[in-house]
């Protein structure tokens, strides 16, 4: 892990980049990685986050800016402004039942092609995917999904990059800080190694990339 | 009462103490006020709670402990807080007892659709789909009509939200049952008769000999 500014942690992110954004309406949601995303202008970004959060909030300062060309999402109702994108074939939209969605991320994280999942067989979601028969129960294969930038935000981070998480802005984090090529990271604190007891580490230090420093 | 209560109060009978429960957005999410004093039952948020609890009094809200929709809450004592895995874990492997869902359509056997209007609301379908799929007992609380079209369809003409029936329908006229994958009316609102009940739905509903009112 290394500890770096957030204007140079998003340098490294390139236009077009897929990425990752922890949060559930904004809940949880690295802002201060966002809103340099926003400052330095990455254009094309196709973006994997639970929600369009709603405007000038999380995700949703990236729809303001117009730097999404793809969102996988599993809800975008709170944000018009993602909606009007999408009508407008501005922005292409997949929507993923939310279950399918975080499932889709672990498998990405940890080595699986796919899961087997209930959800959505018999609706629009089962179009054009394998249906797989279990002892009698017939399940969707829904593929890994994986990013080349995981944007999280924790809790506490100590300097070797271990990470906790507080109470609902935990959702989506720990998952992707295992999906993608590189980790960046915010906390809301950092702090010495040996704060964070090590049965209350959730994500290991080992799978973090960069660490935002204070600013 | 209004409408809204009528069935939230009616779906509150149906929670049983130490049900793990998830409430939708609308109506659903009424059900927590009607819960009989006394009935231990456990709420989850599908953002990563158990034991969600009343929202916080002005100046007291966490910005890092919300709903689904994003607004603050609170949590009870021996709550609990788990990532988004987890959290579908629960409702998907059947772990949560009872899910309350809002409905657009119902259809006569049971199919639920309630995500989206193609080519006017597409909002996503968040964790319905997945409720419905996994939780152990789904009921949907809606009006009976809207707008004078019956919700409770012979077929659903908007997109299904899953495969699998829903377990009960409760509306501001009736209570509707799956049991046999045929729409039985089992209880009707206070006031309202068994013949205004047909006449306003075009499912097909099988009527017992005894149907009973409400007692809310």
């Amino acid at each position: 892990m290394r500890a770096v500014s957030v204007e140079e942690a998003v340098a490294m992110i390139p236009p077009g980049a897929s990425i990752m954004v922890g949060g559930f309406m904004g809940v949880g949601t690295p802002e201060r990685l966002l809103d340099e995303v926003v400052r330095q202008n990455k254009t094309d970004l196709e973006v994997i986050s639970n929600d369009a959060a709603v405007p000038g909030k999380g995700v949703g300062k990236l729809f303001d800016a117009m730097l999404v060309s793809r969102l996988t999402a599993t809800h975008i109702g709170l944000n018009p402004k993602a909606q009007q994108q999408m009508l407008a074939k501005q922005v292409a939209i997949d929507l993923v039942p939310q279950g399918t969605f975080v499932e889709r991320i672990r498998a990405g994280g940890c080595g699986l092609g796919g899961v087997l999942t209930p959800t959505g067989v018999g609706t629009l979601v089962a179009e054009g995917k394998r249906q797989i028969e279990v002892a009698g129960t017939t399940f969707l294969l829904e593929t890994a999904l994986r990013a080349k930038f995981a944007l999280v935000h924790a809790f506490l981070a100590d300097y070797l990059g271990n990470l906790t998480y507080a109470l609902t802005a935990r959702n989506f984090n720990p998952i992707m800080a295992m999906a993608a090529d590189t980790v960046i990271v915010t906390a809301e604190h950092i702090v010495p190694v040996g704060v964070i007891a090590p049965d209350h580490v959730v994500t290991p230090a080992p799978l973090v990339d960069y660490l935002i420093t204070n600013g | 009462m209004d409408a809204q209560a009528i069935i939230a109060r009616r779906v509150a009978q149906e929670l049983r103490s130490g049900d793990l429960v998830n409430l939708g957005i609308g109506i659903p999410t009424l059900v927590a006020n009607y819960v009989p004093a006394g009935l231990k039952v456990f709420f989850q948020s599908e953002n990563g709670l158990i034991g969600t609890g009343p929202i916080p009094e002005q100046g007291l809200a966490h910005p890092l402990l919300t709903d689904a929709g994003g607004r603050p809450i609170s949590a009870l004592p021996g709550a609990s807080t788990f990532d988004s895995a987890m959290s579908f874990g629960l409702i998907r492997g059947g772990h949560v007892d009872v899910t309350v869902l809002g409905g657009l359509q119902v259809d006569a056997h049971g199919l639920l659709a309630n995500w989206m209007i193609p080519g006017k609301m597409v909002p996503g379908m968040g964790g319905a789909m997945d409720l419905v799929s996994g939780a152990k007992r789904v009921i949907v609380a809606m009006q009976h009509a809207a707008k004078g079209k019956s919700k409770i369809v012979a077929k659903c003409t908007l997109p299904l939200t899953s495969a699998r029936p829903v377990h009960l329908v409760v509306t501001d006229m009736a209570v509707i049952a799956f049991a046999d994958g045929k729409a039985t009316l089992v209880e009707t609102a206070p006031g309202v008769s068994v013949g205004e009940v047909v006449a306003v739905t075009e499912a097909d509903l099988v009527i017992p000999n005894a149907v009973p009112e409400m007692q809310i």
